[in-house]
């Protein structure tokens, strides 16, 4: 250890001040810049969904007016996906996927950095429209036509937010692609990556294929409102209804990016604290495969309720109903993983099965309405709201949070503070199930989404609603504190961490020095993942 | 090591660069499945020749109602003369419509029609149609405006019951440049 620091100290270049971050063409961190860029604008979109629930905490309007109130329910949504899961997914991508393939960095490191810059930029653009006429987007983040043409000045600042944010996203792939087929160790084949790389291939894949089409839906937009053209104008002999189909041919594997990384970080901690490798690895990689496959051709089961042939509406049923497959194989196989196993229940750990848990309940939902008849009952209700917050708080952000929480010692090399990591645990996995799980209830009985007011047969559970949206809200503050303490200090890491930990991240440093496997190390079966 | 990294970069990009393309493309296919399943209501167009072509089915009678809309950005009104018609599917149909300006304004407006049930809309054709090209109406005007239409005999048994449906629009430039296609087809027609 002690050489090792020697070792380091002598050939850690670091570039100081401003300038190490602004031209930084390392991965650790630019990883570290898109960790706290996510969590940012996670406070920033959270803070929005506070609005939100303090309006609708009672029934009438209290706090803002209708307007802001779709503004606050779009942006929420357009900061949550494209500025706090992507930029995680990316950051933890970027700073794990070298270090688990052993790769000195990512194989564009220029275009690494750019990817990142351009990220500040967008959301300056999206942010600043709520100080313009007319106000920020508040069609809702889905940007159906005719509604969000009547958006006033800050229209184009929407449409170019979402090309930049798709720019960046695909520069982002291309690299981690390019990275992961140039650049792996020798020895390090692919079916001997860790299922975290293997995650973040299938959707660097589904990236370049999807973000590209909703960039063509927006520009479409953009020339329908000052351009004049007829896309999406029934009066030039287009149709706004084929903008949902656009939209959604990019929506749907969109879902998918935001939860592949999540399940890919998942299965790393599964098996290190089950002690057991992970069950059925082959068919964990297939299964993610057919997901991001099949995810291109389901995306009509979000507009059940059109007006689609019936051939359609049974085509995208079935089509839908067959991604539960691939899905219960993941889910099998990460309960096979713990089966027998030694476990233990560290803070990743206990995000883990957090996942596990209540993504199936999202899912759960989420077959429900994928049955075309009873979807008519669903579409447009709280039962939505509540199946893709299920999907998404505790699916995919717990996965990232866990995955902070797993490689946190690696990256600073202090241990966190597992009193406080096991209390962000529970309170936000109590608060997060009093959030969102009675909004299955008023869903079904009718309640429709983006409104700002309700019936008053809605009143108690959206106050209970409302009290578990604030202490989720104030319980994430924990997380803040515990990443504070653990950079500032604390208990030393080992450079396994985990005594269950395998894989070549393991093997550096804890916290491993500004430039590694600047020689490549061999792998070996006994030393690769699976 | 590195070169192949650019390779691969650039080999990506033109997937990324092609899927931007493919979103445009999605325009025209649904265009074309929209035609060939009937989805929208979209109404055939025939000439007077493929009408003679087509049998009159003496046994039975359509029923074809007309719903008119004016999309609130046009101050016109527009009203079907007749509520409903019985028609015999091969046989030519003539509708009248009233339209009138309330403004005072010269207003070019755009009819766009659309046909329910779905699958009816198959079967129904028109042979000439004031929704073919752009109306300009002066300030008050009021104008009847026809269409002419067949039922086609294929038109299944089940099937009694049709509704042509227009919806006015304000044409501005956009319009006019899309009828604009349309107008010559017209022309060629008649020719």
């Amino acid at each position: 250890m002690s050489e090792a620091v020697l070792h380091d100290d002598h050939h850690d270049h670091k570039p100081y001040g401003i300038g190490r971050w602004l031209f930084s063409t390392n991965h650790k961190d630019i990883g570290t810049m898109y960790l706290v860029f996510a969590l940012i604008m996670f406070f920033v979109g959270g803070a929005m969904s506070m609005v939100i629930r303090a309006e609708l905490f009672q029934p009438g309007i209290q706090y803002v007016d209708p307007q802001f109130y779709n503004s606050m329910v779009t942006v929420h949504a357009l900061v949550m996906i494209f500025g706090a899961l992507m930029p995680a997914g990316v950051g933890l991508a970027n700073w794990m996927i070298p270090m688990m393939i052993g790769a000195p960095d990512m194989a564009l490191p220029r275009m690494n950095n750019m990817s990142f810059w351009i990220l500040p930029f967008a959301f300056t653009l999206l942010l600043s429209t709520f100080f313009m006429q007319g106000g920020a987007p508040a069609g809702g983040w889905t940007m159906y036509p005719p509604l969000v043409l009547q958006l006033g000045d800050g229209f184009p600042y929407l449409v170019f937010a979402v090309h930049f944010l798709g720019i960046s996203s695909i520069m982002g792939a291309i690299n981690i692609i390019a990275t992961v087929f140039n650049m792996r160790a020798p020895g390090m084949s692919f079916m001997r990556l860790p299922l975290f790389v293997w995650a973040w291939i299938i959707t660097a894949f589904l990236l370049i294929a999807a973000m590209p089409v909703l960039a063509g839906g927006v520009t479409m937009l953009l020339t329908d409102k000052y351009f004049g053209t007829a896309f999406f104008d029934a009066a030039g002999g287009g149709d706004p209804v084929m903008f949902q189909h656009i939209f959604w041919f990019f929506g749907h594997p969109e879902v998918y990016i935001l939860v592949l990384p999540s399940f890919g970080v998942i299965s790393q901690i599964i098996p290190t604290f089950s002690r057991k490798p992970l069950f059925g690895y082959t068919s964990m990689v297939y299964a993610t495969a057919s997901i991001a496959f099949l995810s291109f051709f389901v995306w009509a089961h979000h507009m059940f309720t059109v007006g689609m042939p019936l051939t359609g509406e049974l085509f995208f049923m079935y089509a839908t109903m067959s991604i539960a497959v691939p899905t219960g194989v993941k889910i099998f196989n990460w309960m096979a993983t713990m089966w027998k196993g030694s476990m233990t229940f560290e803070t990743p750990m206990l995000f883990a099965i957090g996942v596990l848990f209540m993504f199936s309940i999202g899912g759960f939902s989420g077959l429900m309405m994928g049955i075309t008849p009873v979807d008519f009952q669903y579409h447009d209700t709280y039962f939505i709201v509540a199946h893709f917050h299920y999907v998404i708080v505790p699916g995919i952000i717990f996965g990232i949070i866990g995955g902070i929480y797993f490689w946190l010692p690696k990256w600073t090399g202090n241990m966190y503070d597992e009193k406080l990591g096991k209390l962000h645990f529970w309170l936000s996995t109590v608060s997060v199930n009093v959030l969102f799980f009675p909004m299955h209830f008023i869903g079904l009985a009718g309640m429709p989404r983006r409104i700002p007011d309700y019936n008053v047969q809605f009143a108690d559970w959206n106050t209970i609603i409302s009290l578990g949206g604030f202490v989720f809200g104030l319980s994430q503050l924990i997380l803040v504190w515990v990443v504070i303490k653990c950079v500032r200090g604390g208990e030393k890491a080992t450079d396994q961490v985990w005594e269950g930990a395998h894989g070549l991240e393991w093997t550096l440093p804890s916290p491993p020095p500004f430039h590694t496997f600047t020689t490549p190390p061999e792998v070996t079966d006994a030393t690769a993942h699976s | 090591m590195k070169n192949n990294a650019t390779k691969t970069a650039k080999k990506l990009g033109l997937v990324a660069v092609a899927m931007f393309g493919f979103g445009y493309l999605m325009v025209p296919i649904y265009n074309i499945l929209c035609e060939v399943t009937g989805i929208n209501g979209k109404t055939g167009r025939i000439t007077q020749s493929q009408v003679n072509a087509n049998d009159v089915d003496v046994d039975r009678f359509v029923t074809v109602e007309f719903d008119t809309n004016v999309n609130p950005n046009l101050p016109w009104t527009f009203k079907a003369a007749e509520f409903k018609q019985q028609v015999r599917p091969g046989e030519i149909a003539e509708a009248v419509f009233v339209v009138e300006n309330k403004s005072n304004k010269i207003i070019v407006g755009q009819a766009v029609p659309s046909v329910a049930p779905e699958q009816a809309s198959l079967f129904f054709n028109k042979t000439e149609c004031f929704c073919f090209i752009n109306q300009e109406l002066a300030p008050g005007e009021k104008k009847d405006m026809i269409v002419r239409y067949v039922v086609d005999s294929d038109l299944p048994e089940k099937i009694t019951t049709m509704t042509l449906s227009y919806t006015f629009f304000k044409a501005s430039e956009k319009a006019v440049a899309v009828t604009g296609q349309d107008r010559k087809i017209v022309i060629k027609d008649n020719g």
